[in-house]
């Protein structure tokens, strides 16, 4: 896979986040979004007449409405605009981003804004995210967005109190990480002396996977806008740079052929080609931080060796060892992740968002308490994708020695 | 005239979905709501730029970009037609057995219009600019059919 030709360079220069709650009756949908996008345009010192193009996106099904971003348009400010709509699971928030890098990169446009969002409170996410599955070999065999594949996989190689205490100790920097963050739709101030209890007592979901483990069901929205260089640099005083992306998926999960493809993640595949095609060669000392779009704490234990492309017990080590945490070695989602808070639509794009914030160093309570110059933010969506971004705080990347 | 494929032993799945929803009306929405239903009386809000009354109402003018949630104006419940539609089909989702008149409904005052049930004429005698009015429902469902439907305004 070669280079990919990127014509200019882009930049983030506008993020606009709401308050990230279960439920939100006082706003309707397109009165959610506009709240991030008022955010973003504020941050950015722009107004609508600024803005070329909106992409916007959120999961199919999941609020019932068809054709959203049509209907939304009273709030995103898309009137008399081009504009698109993506939707591809849970890496939605990916997608919006890269299309906005590439739609900007390509110069087809200077200024887009691009919009996730998510009411789960107003659908039934189940009910969506099941038509997933082919109708004849999997609907009627299907465990819906929950699987304890992750904990399978850890148990079956760390044994069950090692894997298990590992998890629960990635939940709970999670919550502690979530607890510095205003956004957070779920912090609950979970301390070390719980752990043993909720590995016993949190409500079992599946498998191993317990209630505690898992992601929400959030309403909120996420607005961002990328500009090129030139414009960039005149629009804010910080721009953040897209420095690459990549977008990997395998579909076979949910029609059980899962058997015949090689047993590697696109998660690793994904990191290991954007390193090589960045010359970034040992990315725990690179990045300074990671927002990793970590569905459950099983997960998100799995998969910080896949995007760091460690071996053995090297992820479960950083976990015990507490160097995941806001002030240690390689912090991982300082935001407190999508534990904390899943507006699906809006997740993706929040982890390149809080990303984006701590290479500003503006991301408030949970700014990570030295310069972060180097990040790093994953998409996860049904039934495997990834979406891959490396941020930069300056244009002057060279390969990828640690500066 | 046989159909060009060969579907024998071809398996159909029968599937059912079922698609539950709660909507969340916001602020903005509800008081239209209940004014209509509490009062009836039906409200637009106003954009401070441009002027123009919205009427459904809503938080942001998509125009300007302003928030004008605020800033609502009482309006009259007589306005003109200034399009239409006969529906000539039934289905389980209409409102009226067919045939009926969806009415593009301006009301005084207000900028936008709103589309409703146009009743006591026939649908072949509508107008535009015929003059109409609301008429309010009996029993409240605390949705836009809080209005029943617009009349001639004769």
């Amino acid at each position: 896979m070669g280079n990919r030709k990127k014509n200019r360079n882009v930049g983030i220069v506008g993020i606009g986040e709401t308050k990230f709650s279960s439920h939100r009756e006082d706003v309707n949908q397109p009165e959610m979004i506009h709240e991030a996008v008022r955010q973003a345009l504020d941050d950015a010192g722009l107004t609508m007449d600024d803005i070329d193009c909106v992409v916007h996106g959120n999961m199919e099904l999941f609020e019932m409405v068809h054709q959203p971003d049509m209907w939304h348009t009273l709030g995103t400010g898309a009137f008399g605009k081009n504009a698109f709509r993506l939707t591809t699971g849970g890496t939605t928030g990916g997608t919006l981003v890269a299309a906005a890098d590439n739609l900007v990169a390509s110069g087809m446009y200077d200024t887009v804004l691009a919009i996730g969002f998510e009411k789960l409170q107003e659908g039934h996410t189940t009910g969506g995210i099941t038509n997933m599955a082919d109708p004849l070999w999997a609907r009627k065999l299907q465990s819906g967005a929950l699987t304890d594949s992750a904990a399978v996989k850890v148990i079956a190689e760390f044994g069950g109190d090692r894997a298990r205490r590992a998890a629960m100790m990635y939940r709970i920097i999670m919550d502690k990480h979530a607890c510095l963050n205003p956004n957070s739709h779920r912090a609950f101030g979970l301390e070390w002396d719980q752990l043993e209890d909720l590995m016993k007592n949190s409500p079992p979901l599946i498998g191993d996977l317990r209630l505690i483990h898992m992601c929400s069901q959030s309403d909120g929205a996420c607005a961002m806008i990328f500009s090129a260089e030139e414009k960039a640099k005149k629009i804010s005083k910080n721009p953040v740079w897209i420095r690459d992306h990549i977008t990997v998926h395998r579909e076979e999960t949910l029609n059980l052929c899962n058997n015949y493809y090689p047993n590697e993640t696109t998660h690793r595949f994904a990191a290991e080609t954007l390193y090589k095609r960045n010359g970034i060669e040992n990315p725990l000392e690179y990045f300074d931080v990671f927002e990793m779009y970590d569905p459950s704490a099983w997960w998100g234990l799995d998969w910080i060796r896949d995007f760091f492309l460690l071996s053995g017990d090297e992820h479960i080590r950083l976990v015990e060892e507490k160097e995941i945490m806001i002030n240690g070695k390689i912090p991982i989602n300082p935001s407190g992740g999508v534990i904390a808070a899943n507006p699906i639509g809006a997740t993706a794009m929040i982890r390149v968002a809080e990303a984006a914030k701590q290479v500003r160093g503006d991301a408030g309570p949970h700014q990570i308490p030295r310069p972060v110059k180097h990040a790093m933010a994953s998409s996860f969506g049904g039934t495997m994708w990834t979406v891959l971004f490396l941020l930069e705080k300056e244009l002057n990347w060279q390969g990828g020695k640690h500066d | 005239m046989k159909p060009g494929f060969d579907t024998t032993d071809c398996y159909t799945i029968e599937g059912k979905l079922a698609l539950p929803y709660t909507y969340f009306a916001g602020r903005v929405g509800s008081t239209f709501i209940t004014t209509l239903r509490d009062k009836q009386k039906i409200m637009g809000v106003k954009c401070k730029r441009c002027n123009k009354v919205f009427v459904p109402p809503r938080q942001t003018c998509e125009r300007c970009m302003e928030d004008i949630r605020n800033n609502w104006v009482d309006l009259k419940s007589g306005g003109e037609v200034v399009n239409f539609t006969v529906v000539r089909y039934d289905d389980r989702h209409l409102p009226r057995k067919a045939p009926f008149v969806l009415g593009m409904i301006r009301l005084e005052g207000a900028d936008s219009p709103m589309v409703h049930i146009l009743e006591g004429v026939d649908p072949d005698q509508v107008k535009i600019g015929m003059k109409v009015k609301a008429v309010f429902s009996p029993k409240t469902t605390n949705t836009i059919l809080d209005i029943d439907h617009f009349e001639p305004n004769v």
